[in-house]
């Protein structure tokens, strides 16, 4: 459809799709979170739904329905002198399945790819697994690849937990 | 080895004027105690009625550990059974709601029962002729909780014949729910968002004396309420204040601000903070609302409605409310060192969607696991729950702007630092632990 070279150069192939989710995982786990951050676009979203299948964030409560001011303030608040939470920290480790792309539109440079994973978050001598399904809507902005969307389905949603206080 | 089993004055002896002492917290025996005298001489919150609108609908909770059940009877009143069937003791109903007709039919061996908990039939029935069955409790089907009351849709139940009726027991403090209440134009809340389950590895009076600790949210949440506060300051002035930012910032109130705000303490271990204004008093308006409002009431009392923003409202034993957010918090006791933290939500019926939608992000901010004022609070609980295992120092402080003439008063304002309403906690406690023994 793109007989421009050029143009067709800037859009993601499937394999960049699916390097752009796991390299997103590792980000976290590297405990890089500034440069996660900056694969959101400005108006992304990062949704934990609280009901299983939820089609609505706003009027159904979510674990998380965070923008990225929000998401801002969990990225800084780890590394605070005063995060008495994270003394000691917590760390986390992902381990994914092989990404799906779900969707692909060229032309509205809108990407959906779909990852089953399973997700432990520690601290000292608790360590906690969750499964989750993570569905990232992607886009390409100034020619790099940026999370609109990203949602994470906990298997379990509607249990009760302790304290989640990375990102999975 | 038995400490307190029976020994009013060992149990009084735990609560001073102004101290506390850590078994209160800790011990397993004491929260055994609990769950026998305390659950079961006060009028604890079973749920909402909106949660059983129709005929069959049932929802089921405990009441302390005690599993229980709500139902909307074929007559159209709720009633609450305890969740045990007759027989084996089969818990009836298992999910968290649902809709069960006519009768409970229990799954283990197919006896059933009215919804007013009433033994409709059993299968074989023949087999208990003339075995004496009409003599045994189990003939009585389903057992009622004794004593129940329906205050404008919120249920509660009391276990016990001991311990004040409803009326008395709650007093003026019932000036709480009616606001959150008259907060819809037409006088009526749904629990509408679901709930956020929280586990917390602390004793469940942890949670309670927080809700009236107002000296330290600019302490333990300077790292989320002060980061959102710094991250605030950089973005360009004029920039329109997000919902979240809203919510967040208040949090980081000055001592002085709180003191302002006032509490009240009321008889029966009930009190709130936020007498005069409150870190709700600031939200935004929602469009439309006001004027629903005055429609509805009028512009005087509406106003009036609006105009009280208390804090959190806490009610014996274990509830919490916040009437500008259309919040309850209910602090579920498993062990002594273990509590389920449930948050329900309310809509306002009549009112527009924008209230629910702040309402709901209020609670998935504050309360959720996954909420970071949420981790400040719960690491300190936690921690409290440990270090209260030390024999260094076995009581535990509350003394601020503590006066011993507070001892005969109730219905009373004051400065909203003062420690007064977990005394006032405490001394509830005291009094209902002991008062069947
Ligand atoms: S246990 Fe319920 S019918 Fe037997
Ligand atoms: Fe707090």
């Amino acid at each position: 459809m793109y007989h421009d070279p050029k143009l067709a150069a800037a859009l993601p192939t499937d394999q960049e799709l699916i390097d752009f989710v796991l390299r997103e995982a590792r980000m976290l786990d590297q405990q890089r979170y500034e440069e996660w951050l900056s694969l959101y676009a400005e108006d992304g979203y990062y949704w934990m739904p609280l009901e299983w299948g939820q089609t609505d964030p706003k009027l159904v409560c979510s674990l998380m329905y965070e923008d990225k001011l929000l998401l801002r303030v969990r990225v800084e608040r780890l590394k605070g002198e005063r995060t008495f939470s994270q003394k000691p920290r917590s760390r986390s480790h992902h381990v994914l399945q092989m990404p799906h792309v779900e969707s692909r539109d060229d032309a509205a440079r809108t990407y959906v790819t779909w990852t089953s994973m399973h997700y432990v978050e520690t601290r000292y001598d608790e360590q906690t697994l969750y499964a989750a399904w993570a569905t990232h809507h992607l886009t390409v902005e100034d020619g790099k690849l940026r999370i609109k969307l990203k949602r994470v389905d906990l298997v379990n949603c509607d249990a009760a937990f302790g304290n989640i206080q990375l990102f999975m | 080895m038995s400490r307190y089993a029976g020994n009013a004055d060992a149990i009084k002896a735990l609560v001073r004027e102004a101290e506390v002492h850590r078994d209160v917290f800790v011990d397993e025996e004491l929260f055994r105690l609990e769950m026998e005298h305390l659950f079961a001489n006060t009028w604890v919150y079973v749920g909402h009625d909106s949660q059983v609108p129709n005929v069959g609908d049932f929802y089921t909770t405990t009441i302390g550990v005690q599993p229980v059940l709500m139902v909307r009877h074929t007559d159209g009143e709720v009633k609450v059974l305890y969740n045990r069937c007759p027989h084996k003791g089969v818990k009836v109903a298992a999910e968290p709601c649902g809709n069960t007709g006519k009768v409970f039919r229990c799954p283990y061996h197919a006896w059933r029962f009215r919804t007013d908990g009433s033994l409709l039939s059993l299968p074989q029935q023949k087999g208990y002729d003339e075995t004496g069955f009409d003599q045994s409790p189990a003939s009585r089907g389903m057992t009622p909780v004794r004593h129940m009351h329906n205050y404008r849709g919120f249920v509660f139940a009391k276990m016990n014949d001991a311990g004040p009726g409803f009326e008395e027991f709650f007093g003026d403090s019932l000036s709480s729910f009616d606001n959150m209440i008259d907060r819809s134009p037409v006088g009526k809340l749904e629990v509408a968002g679901g709930v956020l389950r929280y586990m917390h590895n602390c004793n469940w009076k942890m949670l309670v004396d927080n809700q009236t600790d107002t000296c330290h949210p600019m302490v333990a949440h300077e790292s989320s309420a002060g980061t959102t506060k710094n991250i605030w300051s950089t973005v360009p002035e004029g920039t329109a204040k997000p919902m979240a930012v809203e919510i967040f910032l208040p949090f980081m109130s000055a001592y002085e601000d709180f003191d302002k705000m006032g509490i009240r303490i009321w008889k029966n271990g009930h009190g709130h903070t936020g007498v005069h204004h409150s870190i709700h008093s600031d939200y935004s308006q929602i469009p439309g609302y006001f004027d629903q409002m005055t429609a509805a009431y009028g512009e005087e009392r509406a106003r009036k409605i609006l105009g009280e923003a208390r804090h959190n409202t806490v009610y014996f034993p274990n509830i919490m409310i916040k009437g500008p957010i259309q919040l309850l918090r209910l602090f579920k006791p498993i062990s002594a060192n273990k509590t389920l933290v449930e948050s329900w939500t309310f809509r306002l019926v009549g009112a527009p969607d924008l209230l629910l939608e702040r309402t709901l992000m209020y609670n998935r901010l504050i309360n959720a696991p996954t909420s970071v004022v949420g981790h400040d609070d719960l690491e300190m609980y936690e921690r409290a729950q440990e270090g209260l295992h030390s024999d260094g120092n076995h009581w535990v402080n509350m003394q601020r702007l503590y006066d011993p003439a507070e001892l005969t008063q109730e219905n009373v304002t004051t400065l909203g630092t003062n420690e007064w309403v977990m005394r006032n906690t405490y001394r509830a406690w005291a009094q209902f632990m002991t008062c069947d023994m």
